[in-house]
């Protein structure tokens, strides 16, 4: 269906402005972000920017028109496969597209108990808690958050430049730290996120390899074990499939199996979950694959800072670290403290929104969606709070659960798929320990259970999406 | 045509097959470069005599295995370019519906076992399946293509090995273009390089040139027989260039122009043609074998722009086969 641009308000208070300009014509290709028209009051101009990728099908209003209505349609954008016949001459026919929702999705959201239940939940008695293990693992140590010194200069960067910066940074603090992978060197890196390492450190230190992820995996993990601090690059961990023999069998478990001799200092990082278009083999999420796995600590940054700060926690560290990395988040730009060593904890979650109503779960390219759900839940009266894993082994349990005791309700939201997936072992973890201030089940938003299909609109219905976590924030809700 | 030799008859042939590949991968460009294709094309531009030469000597119930460039392979067996276009711009009615996309097309009804997006991966297929000819004892042949990128891949090693040590009928085809992705393959590879690791397992072959497809079809002839035959497994170098990036995302900046254009007077489809003119084809047939070629490429891209959509609940389907058990 082709999507309505809306003449924008300047002010809340604004009710009709000129259409100046049109920066794109009829027929031009845009993406989201592009600016396609100026607009102006009295008061000030403002550039219109589209909102979805597509072709600016029609004009309905032509540039030079004053006094247009906040609201009226002024174009049309067409989405991928759509054509101008699409659209009919008075543009009427043409609304947001109906959200489709899967089965399961409705399911869910009918099976939300009635609030009766409630009561009940609370007055049950306390099932006996379980009986400790013998000897139960350490929980793992984990740094506080440093503290961002007031007035310190925030610097706008990219995702892509904090990983480099990070790696740059680490390379020049301690030489035995070393980087491989395909095109890491001459080509600087497939994503361009090992740009200006081989000028600075030389072929020694960034180093191209064959197309063998098996292999050079496996030399990592010899690498590590006999003294130096390797970074492999996965171009995508699609193709770490090869290597996740080496990955689990030798990387995670080398301490273990070695009684305690042999450490294993070694960062596996590369772009992770659902990237644009490239279909099944090429666009899944690997979160819940690794983060099963004890001897490994797993990493999903979101924001630029996140990824500089953990990635260099994560090349000091002792231990082998999955570094799950975002392709469409690479080129997103966020604040970064302008520090001379930026180190922040493993294990750790970061509450992005505050809130009080719900609680929302996510990492990585979920927070994407978390976080623009919460924005239009704040319209309709609903506060929610957002936390950001950032790591996700060892999960920051604690986190969730002093917020969940808070809001008394959770949604989890995640790319990769429901069965074993991150937002269950989630939803498990709230349910043994927070159980008595559940106001609501837990209900998950995630990519959906069949593989990643090519086209367009299936592509779209296969991701999560925001409308999903509204209607499931709504749902535990019981609005 | 009149009074040419069966060769050249045969030749002519081939060529028009050549012309489709070639018209298919440019039109597969433009589509992306104008968005209606999307992900990435590898473009087989330049070693379409390879797939056209191995190809011709098989029958459709042999088996093919591909790789990430693997539209020319999959044309080549007897794919419809209308279909796989439709695929490329994922519509209901493409080759797999829509859901495979560049990388993942399969034509199960001609032998197409698949493209696939992991380096080296088809070649585990192609051996498996003549593990799975030799078991059935059935009269095929499976080939497999894969770029000089793979050669550094150890499931090609097993591959190799698997082959040998179960003497499967299966031609290893390496299309040695120069580069592995974006990387130079001789600088990142040890010792002779393919024809040495493969004569390591005990297989040994012919090497071609590549752009020269009166050399690639004797030497598949030749391998072919041979394996029909009960020969055990054999590996075909075809040495090549592919004129475009690795693929349509990659400005292809590592290579010179000089070199570029060096190769490009090694083409196949012009050295193919100047073979023809030379043996009394006239121009005028060439000419018209070119034109159909384009005729039927602007007719699949035109279908494709406006072929449906899948519908939504494509989405859901053909996650498992709900069939009886077999």
């Amino acid at each position: 269906m082709p999507i309505e641009v809306l003449m924008p308000a300047l002010s809340p208070t604004m009710e009709k402005g000129n259409l100046a300009k049109w920066i794109k014509k009829e027929g031009e290709r845009v993406k989201a972000g592009d600016v396609i028209a100026e607009i102006e009051t009295d008061k000030a101009t403002m550039e219109v920017e589209a909102v979805e990728e597509g072709t600016l099908g029609k004009i309905l209003v032509p540039e030079g028109t004053e006094d247009v209505a906040v609201n009226t349609p002024i174009a049309m954008i067409l989405a991928e496969g759509e054509d101008a016949a699409a659209l009919k001459s008075n543009g009427k026919s043409a609304h947001a597209p109906a959200q489709s929702q899967p089965a399961e999705q409705q399911k869910a959201a009918e099976s939300a108990p009635p609030a009766a239940q409630e009561s009940a939940a609370k007055t049950a008695r306390v099932p006996a808690a379980p009986k400790p293990a013998e000897a139960a693992p350490p929980e793992p140590q984990v740094q506080p958050e440093p503290e961002v010194p007031a007035g310190t200069e925030m610097v706008t960067m990219t995702v892509r430049e904090a990983l480099r910066d990070a790696m740059a940074e680490e390379m020049r603090r301690d030489d035995r730290v070393f980087i491989m992978g395909e095109e890491v060197g001459e080509y600087q890196g497939a994503y361009k996120v090992t740009q200006g390492l081989l000028q600075e450190f030389g072929p020694k230190r960034v180093v191209d390899t064959p197309i063998t992820e098996h292999g050079f995996a496996g030399l990592g993990v010899g690498a590590a074990m006999a003294g130096l601090r390797p970074i492999v690059e996965f171009m995508t961990w699609n193709f770490a499939m090869q290597a996740i023999d080496h990955i689990i069998n030798s990387a995670a478990k080398t301490l273990y199996m070695s009684g305690g001799q042999m450490q294993c200092p070694i960062v596996f990082r590369g772009p992770n979950g659902p990237a644009a278009r490239v279909a099944a083999q090429h666009s899944q999420d690997y979160s819940a694959w690794y983060s099963h796995i004890p001897g490994l600590k797993v990493i999903a940054p979101y924001t630029a800072a996140d990824a500089k700060g953990l990635l260099k926690a994560a090349i000091r560290d002792p231990n082998p670290i999955v570094f799950l990395e975002n392709e469409i988040l690479y080129g997103h730009s966020f604040p970064v403290p302008k520090l001379d060593d930026y180190v922040l904890p493993i294990g750790k979650a970061r509450i992005a929104r505050p809130g009080k109503d719900v609680t929302l779960v996510a990492w990585s390219m979920g927070m994407t969606y978390a976080l623009k759900a919460a924005e239009e839940l704040a319209k309709e009266d609903i506060d929610a709070e957002v936390i950001d894993l950032r790591t996700l082994r060892p999960m920051d349990t604690e986190t969730i659960i002093a917020s969940v005791k808070k809001t008394g309700r959770a949604v989890t939201v995640e790319e990769g798929w429901q069965q074993s997936g991150v937002g269950a072992e989630i939803a498990a973890r709230i349910m043994e320990r927070a159980f008595d201030w559940l106001d609501a089940p837990v209900l998950r938003v995630s990519g959906k259970d069949v593989p990643m299909p090519y086209a367009a609109n299936l592509e779209k219905l296969a991701l999560p999406s925001v409308a999903e976590v509204i209607e499931a924030v709504k749902a535990v809700c019981y609005r | 045509m009149s009074r040419v030799s069966n060769q050249a008859a045969r030749v002519l042939g081939m060529l028009r097959t050549m012309h489709v590949i070639r018209e298919f991968e440019e039109a597969a460009g433009r589509a992306w470069h104008a968005g209606h294709v999307r992900g990435s094309v590898h473009q087989y531009v330049g070693q379409e005599a390879i797939a056209v030469g191995v190809c011709a000597n098989l029958r459709p119930t042999d088996y093919i295995s591909s790789n990430h460039r693997g539209h020319g392979h999959s044309i080549a067996k007897g794919a419809d370019p209308v279909g796989m276009m439709k695929e490329l711009f994922g519509r209901a009615d493409g080759t797999c519906g829509g859901k495979g996309g560049s990388m993942h097309i399969a034509d199960f009804s001609i032998g197409m076992l698949g493209a696939n997006g992991v380096v080296a991966d088809g070649a585990t297929i192609a051996v498996g399946a003549a593990q799975a000819i030799k078991i059935l004892r059935q009269d095929r042949v499976a080939v497999t293509f894969f770029g000089d990128g793979a050669i550094n891949r150890g499931p090609l090693m097993e591959s190799f090995n698997w082959a040998k040590i179960y003497n499967l009928p299966v031609l290893f085809v390496c299309e040695h273009n120069g580069y592995a992705a974006t990387t130079r393959t001789a600088d990142v590879t040890a010792g002779e390089g393919f024809v040495a690791r493969a004569r390591s397992f005990g297989i040994d072959g012919e090497s071609v040139d590549g752009n020269d497809l009166l050399a690639v079809d004797a030497a598949a002839e030749r391998l072919i027989a041979r394996i029909r035959a009960g020969g055990g497994p054999a590996y075909l170098f075809a040495t090549t260039y592919r004129h475009h990036p690795h693929n349509t995302r990659d400005t292809g900046n590592y290579r010179t122009q000089d070199e570029i254009d060096r190769w490009k007077q090694k083409d196949p489809i012009a050295r193919t043609t100047a073979w023809l003119l030379s043996q009394g084809v006239a121009q005028e047939e060439i000419t018209s074998i070119e034109n159909e070629a384009r005729a039927l490429i602007e007719r699949a891209f035109e279908a494709a722009l406006v072929a449906p959509l899948p519908s939504p609940s494509a989405a859901y389907t053909d996650v498992q086969d709900v069939g009886a058990p077999q």
